[in-house]
Parts: C-alpha cells; sequence; structure tokens
C-alpha cells in the first residue's frame, strides 16, 4: 500500500507541474501561436509573476520587503497584472520593428529583471531568495492562516491544529493538483473561446499577412500588443502558480532559461503552436519524458557504478544532466525541420456563415 | 589632476572599459554580419565564443601534456579557430539552411535551439566547473609603467590587455583592408545592402555566406579567447553573458555595419565601466550588480530613438 501510494504522489506532483507547464505553454501559445511575436524572455515574466505572488503573500519578514499577510487570490491577480504591465512597456517599443528586435529585446528584459531580484537585497533577499511561500490548500493548515478569519470562524485554532493533525501528511497534495489543472482548463476554454472569435480570427490575419489585414483596417500594432500582453499575464499567474509549488524561490537556479524558456518552447513547438490542445499536450509529454529521463539516467548511472566498481559516477551525474538539455535540444530542432506543425496542428476556425 | 582624479579612473575604470570594449566589438563585428547578410539574430553567437575559448584551453593543454611547452593561449586560438570556423559552417549546413528560404524567425529559433544545444555540449565535455588559461595575477607592464612614470602618469596596464588592444586593432584593419580592397569583402557589403540587387549582378551568394562565418567566426573566437585572458576564467556562462551586450552594440552601431559594430562595442563597453564610477560623491554612480543593464538601457533608448543605429544601418 505504501508503494502505491508513492506512486500516487509522483502522479500527483507529474500532473502538477505538468499543469503549471501547460498554462506556460498557453500564454505562449497567444504570443506565438496567434500572434507569431518570438518571446524567448518567459522566464523574466514567470519570475515576476513568482516574486509579485511571493512579496504579496508570506508573512511578514525581516529578510524581505513586507511580506503583506495578503489574501493568496490577491497575490495571484496582482502577480498577473504586473506581468502584463512589463510586456505592455516592451511591446509597445519593439512591436513595430521586426521579430528579431522583439526576440533580443525579451531575452533582454528577462536578464535585467534578474539582475534586478538578485541585487536588490532590501526587497527580494537577493540570492538567498523567498521561502515559506503559501500553498494552495496546504497554506490552511499554516497557524496564521487558520488562527484568522475566515477559518476562525468555523472552529477554534486548537479545534484546527487537532484537526489538521488527524489528516494524512499528504493531503493537500491532489487538492493542489487539481486546482491546477481547474486553472488550465479555464485558461483553455477562455483561449479556445478568444481562438474562434472575430478577435482570433483577425490575429491569424495580422500572423500570415499583415499589410491585408492593415489594408482591410486592422489595428496590427494594437493587436499585437494585446496579444503579447494577454500571454504575458498567464505566464505571470503560472509564474505564480510555480512559486506555490516550489515554496522556496531565488532569482538564479528557479529562473534558469534553459529550464524555464527553452523548455516552454520545446512544449509549444512539438505540441503543435497555434493550438491550445497541443500546447497542453506538449506540455505534458514533454515534463513526463523530461522527469521520467532524469529518474532513468541516475538508474543508468547507478548501474554502472555497481558493474565497474572503480567508476567515478559522481562525474557522470553532474553532466548527464546537460546531456538531457542537449538532446531536448536536438530534438526540438528535429521537430522545427522535419515537423513544423508538430504532434496536434493549428486547426483553423470555420467562418461563421459556412457553420450552419 | 592627476594624482587627484586621473590615476584611478584610467587604471580602474577607462582602461577596463577599454578592454570590454574591445571584446563587445569583436563579437558585435559577427552579429552584425550575420544579421545584415543572413538577415538573422544569430543567438548562438556568444556559445560559439565560448567554444572557442574552451578549444584552446585543450589545445594548451594537450601542447603542456604532450609537448611538455606552455602555449600562449593566442597562439593556440589559431587551431583552435580552423575548428570552430568549420562548426559554424556545420551548424549552417543542417540547422540554419533548411529555413533560408522560409520566414526568417524560424532560423531566430533555430539558433536559439542551437544556443542551448552548444552549452549543454559545452557542459557535457568540459563539466560545469571553471577553467583558466594562466592561474595567478596578471602583473603591469613594467617598461609601460616605468615610461609613463617618468612622464608623470602611472600607467597599470598589465600584458594581457596590451595583446587585446593590439588584437583588437590587428583585426579591424585586416577586416577594413577585406571590406574595402578585396573581392569577397566588396560582395559581401553588396548582399548586406540589398541582396536580390546584388543576386542579379551576378554575386555568389553561397560564397559570401561562407566568407561571413569565417569572418564573424575568427572575430568570435578572437573575443572569447580575449575575454577568457581578461576575466582569466573560462566558465559555461560567459557566452550567454556576453549575447546582450554584443546585440545592443550591434544596434547601436546599426545592424549590417561592421564599423559601427567596433564603435558600438566600445561604447557600450566604456558605459558599462565608467557607470560605476562615483561621478558625484563617493559612492558610484551605479551599482556594479547592474553593469549588464546599462547595455541594455542604451539598446532600449536607441531602438525608441533611432532603430536603424548611430551609422544608419538597417531596420527592419
Amino acid at each position: 500500500m505504501e508503494a502505491y501510494l508513492g506512486y500516487l504522489l509522483y502522479f500527483l506532483s507529474l500532473a502538477t507541474v505538468g499543469g503549471i507547464y501547460a498554462i506556460f505553454a498557453l500564454g505562449l501559445n497567444v504570443q506565438w501561436g496567434f500572434a507569431g511575436l518570438f518571446n524567448v524572455g518567459i522566464v523574466g515574466f514567470a519570475a515576476v509573476g513568482a516574486y509579485t505572488y511571493a512579496l504579496l503573500t508570506t508573512a511578514e519578514s525581516t529578510f524581505h520587503y513586507g511580506g503583506l499577510d495578503l489574501p493568496l487570490p490577491v497575490g495571484m491577480f496582482v502577480a498577473m497584472v504586473a506581468s502584463a504591465v512589463i510586456a505592455g512597456v516592451i511591446g509597445l517599443i519593439c512591436i513595430r520593428l521586426r521579430s528579431d528586435y522583439l526576440a533580443i529585446a525579451t531575452i533582454g528584459i528577462a536578464e535585467i529583471i534578474k539582475l534586478i531580484l538578485k541585487n536588490e537585497t532590501e526587497v527580494t533577499n537577493g540570492p538567498r531568495g523567498i521561502n515559506k511561500i503559501p500553498r494552495a490548500w496546504e497554506h490552511f493548515s499554516e497557524e496564521r492562516f487558520y488562527s484568522s478569519w475566515p477559518m476562525s470562524w468555523f472552529n477554534t485554532p486548537d479545534g484546527w491544529a487537532v484537526f489538521f493533525d488527524a489528516l494524512p501528511h499528504w493531503w493537500w497534495q491532489p487538492c493542489f493538483a487539481a486546482t491546477v489543472l481547474f486553472c488550465m482548463y479555464v485558461i483553455y476554454r477562455m483561449l479556445e473561446r478568444a481562438r474562434i472569435s472575430p478577435w482570433g480570427r483577425m490575429m491569424t490575419a495580422i500572423r500570415e499577412n499583415e499589410p491585408a489585414a492593415r489594408a482591410a483596417g486592422k489595428n496590427v500594432t494594437a493587436r499585437r500588443v494585446e496579444a503579447f500582453v494577454i500571454g504575458a499575464a498567464i505566464m505571470g499567474f503560472a509564474g505564480a502558480l510555480f512559486a506555490q509549488h516550489l515554496r522556496l524561490i531565488e532569482p538564479t537556479n528557479t529562473f534558469d532559461p534553459a529550464k524555464v524558456t527553452f523548455l516552454v518552447w520545446v512544449m509549444l513547438i512539438l505540441g503543435g503552436s497555434g493550438n491550445n490542445r497541443g500546447a497542453m499536450l506538449g506540455a505534458f509529454l514533454i515534463w513526463t519524458i523530461w522527469s521520467a529521463s532524469e529518474l532513468m539516467i541516475s538508474g543508468i548511472i547507478d548501474l554502472a557504478g555497481y558493474v565497474f566498481q572503480t567508476f567515478d559516477t559522481g562525474v557522470l551525474a553532474t553532466r548527464a544532466g546537460f546531456l538531457r538539455m542537449m538532446l531536448i535540444g536536438i530534438l526540438m530542432q528535429v521537430v522545427l525541420q522535419k515537423y513544423p506543425a508538430g504532434i496536434l496542428p493549428e486547426v483553423r476556425p470555420a467562418s461563421p456563415r459556412s457553420n450552419k | 589632476m592627476w594624482e587627484s582624479f586621473g590615476f584611478e579612473f584610467v587604471n580602474f575604470y577607462f582602461i577596463p572599459g577599454l578592454v570590454l570594449g574591445c571584446i563587445y566589438a569583436l563579437g558585435a563585428i559577427g552579429i552584425t554580419l550575420t544579421f545584415g547578410i543572413l538577415r538573422f539574430a544569430n543567438f548562438a553567437h556568444g556559445e560559439l565564443m565560448m567554444m572557442g575559448a574552451y578549444l584552446t584551453w585543450t589545445i594548451m593543454a594537450i601542447a603542456t601534456a604532450v609537448l611538455g611547452i606552455a602555449v600562449h593561449p593566442l597562439l593556440a586560438a589559431i587551431p583552435a579557430s580552423i575548428v570552430v570556423i568549420y562548426l559554424f559552417f556545420w551548424t549552417d549546413k543542417f540547422f540554419y539552411k533548411p529555413f533560408r528560404k522560409a520566414d526568417t524567425i524560424k532560423v531566430v529559433m533555430a539558433s536559439f535551439g542551437m544556443m542551448l544545444i552548444l552549452r549543454s555540449a559545452v557542459q557535457v565535455i568540459w563539466g560545469p566547473n571553471q577553467l583558466t588559461f594562466v592561474p595567478g595575477i596578471a602583473k603591469p607592464n613594467p617598461s609601460l609603467l616605468g615610461w609613463s612614470s617618468d612622464i608623470g602618469a602611472m600607467l597599470l596596464i598589465p600584458n594581457k590587455h596590451l595583446f587585446i588592444f593590439a588584437g583588437t586593432i590587428l583585426f579591424v584593419v585586416v577586416l577594413s583592408y577585406i571590406l574595402n580592397r578585396t573581392r569577397i569583402g566588396k560582395a559581401m557589403r553588396a548582399v548586406s545592402d540589398s541582396p536580390d540587387l546584388a543576386h542579379v549582378t551576378g554575386i555568389d551568394v553561397d560564397q559570401v555566406i561562407r566568407a561571413t562565418w569565417i569572418v564573424g567566426g575568427v572575430c568570435a573566437i578572437a573575443a572569447g579567447v580575449f575575454l577568457a585572458m581578461d576575466i582569466q576564467m573560462l566558465e559555461t556562462t560567459m557566452g550567454f553573458r556576453m549575447l546582450l551586450p554584443m546585440f545592443a552594440a550591434a544596434i547601436l552601431g546599426g545592424i549590417g555595419k561592421p564599423y559601427g559594430a567596433v564603435v558600438g562595442g566600445l561604447v557600450i563597453g566604456l558605459s558599462e565601466e565608467l557607470s560605476a564610477y562615483p561621478w558625484i560623491g563617493d559612492a558610484p554612480l551605479l551599482s556594479p550588480g547592474y553593469k549588464t543593464g546599462v547595455a541594455f538601457a542604451i539598446m532600449v533608448v536607441m531602438l525608441i530613438v533611432r532603430p536603424q543605429g548611430l551609422f544608419k544601418g538597417r531596420s527592419f
């Protein structure tokens, strides 16, 4: 029974992180799949979302600014707004130029955001990061939540403490996974609605043939900035979920461009850019491959260490992770060249007239 | 004057800024040529720079192990540059060429993927730890110090910096000769100005592309080796850290303008170092942690005010 519980918890964490990456991929799909905007600064928007959420919702702390102790949904919402505002500024500057400039500017802003997080130690605790970030559901079992409203209306703090002690220690895991997947589903439904709406069709028109869209009287620049901002807001939301999942964030290793920006790109390209279901499928697929290969590689290294007793497995173990990154990179190149449409190719919405 | 202001300013801010500027300038030449001639922003350029430095280190290590002699990094860089140029050709053939007729953003994506592949390859082969060409503290050149002390200005310039200055000047002179006097250089400028017109006049575009990779590649390796000499270490993030200032230098100078890239590189390098000088009061004007931010700020201002750059490059 214990063993099955282990498998269940592994599956749940796979679903949780896969779901968070799926939300990132959906956000990128609005920018790249819908509007054709090349954003290589996903990690920056993720960091803004995560840090905004962390600073607003943690308990008061001497290590970093505030710890404003605000309710979790407020933190999530402000994370989205902060990410969207930054995207709006970049968008207004770069979107009228060719896509290469947007790529350079986004990779730049991601680095600058990390630089600020690292250097403003008064606000962000610098490289040591922020810990004890409240995670949805699990936070109910923290004293500062159950001793104040609204939880204090239902039970006394002591009563809550007894109640949470009675639950198994992993009780929040299924709830958190379900919440992440529910958020993903809601965002998916909203984006599907946007895709088949006139707005979505206008996006496709702008992406495929900009002069024609302009000639038809569409405000190309404004629509592009819109798509960029919406995508970034979704990424900020995913970043806040990421912070909840990790509970400890710091600027360098948590927000490594290779592990956030690059993985999300591979997910979207493999799944099928322009297709919301493809984005989600790619996210779960790549995340499963990514985390399963970690287990497999460490298994192989252990085996090698067992067979060849004199083998130094330490060197191999540190380098295997980089090999995995390299293989994922090659996978991306192959998909880009041979299967540019991805697993689930983009489906154009039928025009309303033919949809009788 | 020199006592109160000059000594510290020149030796600790101006000279290091100039050194950094030379490195950015050499790197930005390759970026601006690829952007102008092949028409895409090459995100893998910094990683190829780093690859050149690592190969140079390997050749030095082999020379020490097999022949028992310590080779200067600049000598070891010559065979390394041949390997890296083939690497440039190889990435172009397998990863960039299939997209040449397609939308340019596909090539940018491919180069973005290439950046990660090359960096992981370096991490797999050489490991994630820092390496160094020559350990130890670099002493200032004694004869320069003696001569400058005689005229009342103390210059503390180590030999490695003199090599970097001389090397950069040499590269820029050779580059200007190639671009202005040779047939292939003129063809490169023609393709950069107007690819269609160049094609009509019978210029072999494939040959021009090969020449672009060679010129950009040699400059990139020089920049990578100079950087490793300057900071006295090799690490796997050094290429990525150079990328943003190099793009900023290329945009500042004007895309497709190699001289612009040189000027842009020097301006970015100097302003990064000088931003930390205590211009007002005793504290640094800008915390040294934000040096990279200076390059980015200059780039953003250029994109708003004058996207074609100082030297009227292309703006797309």
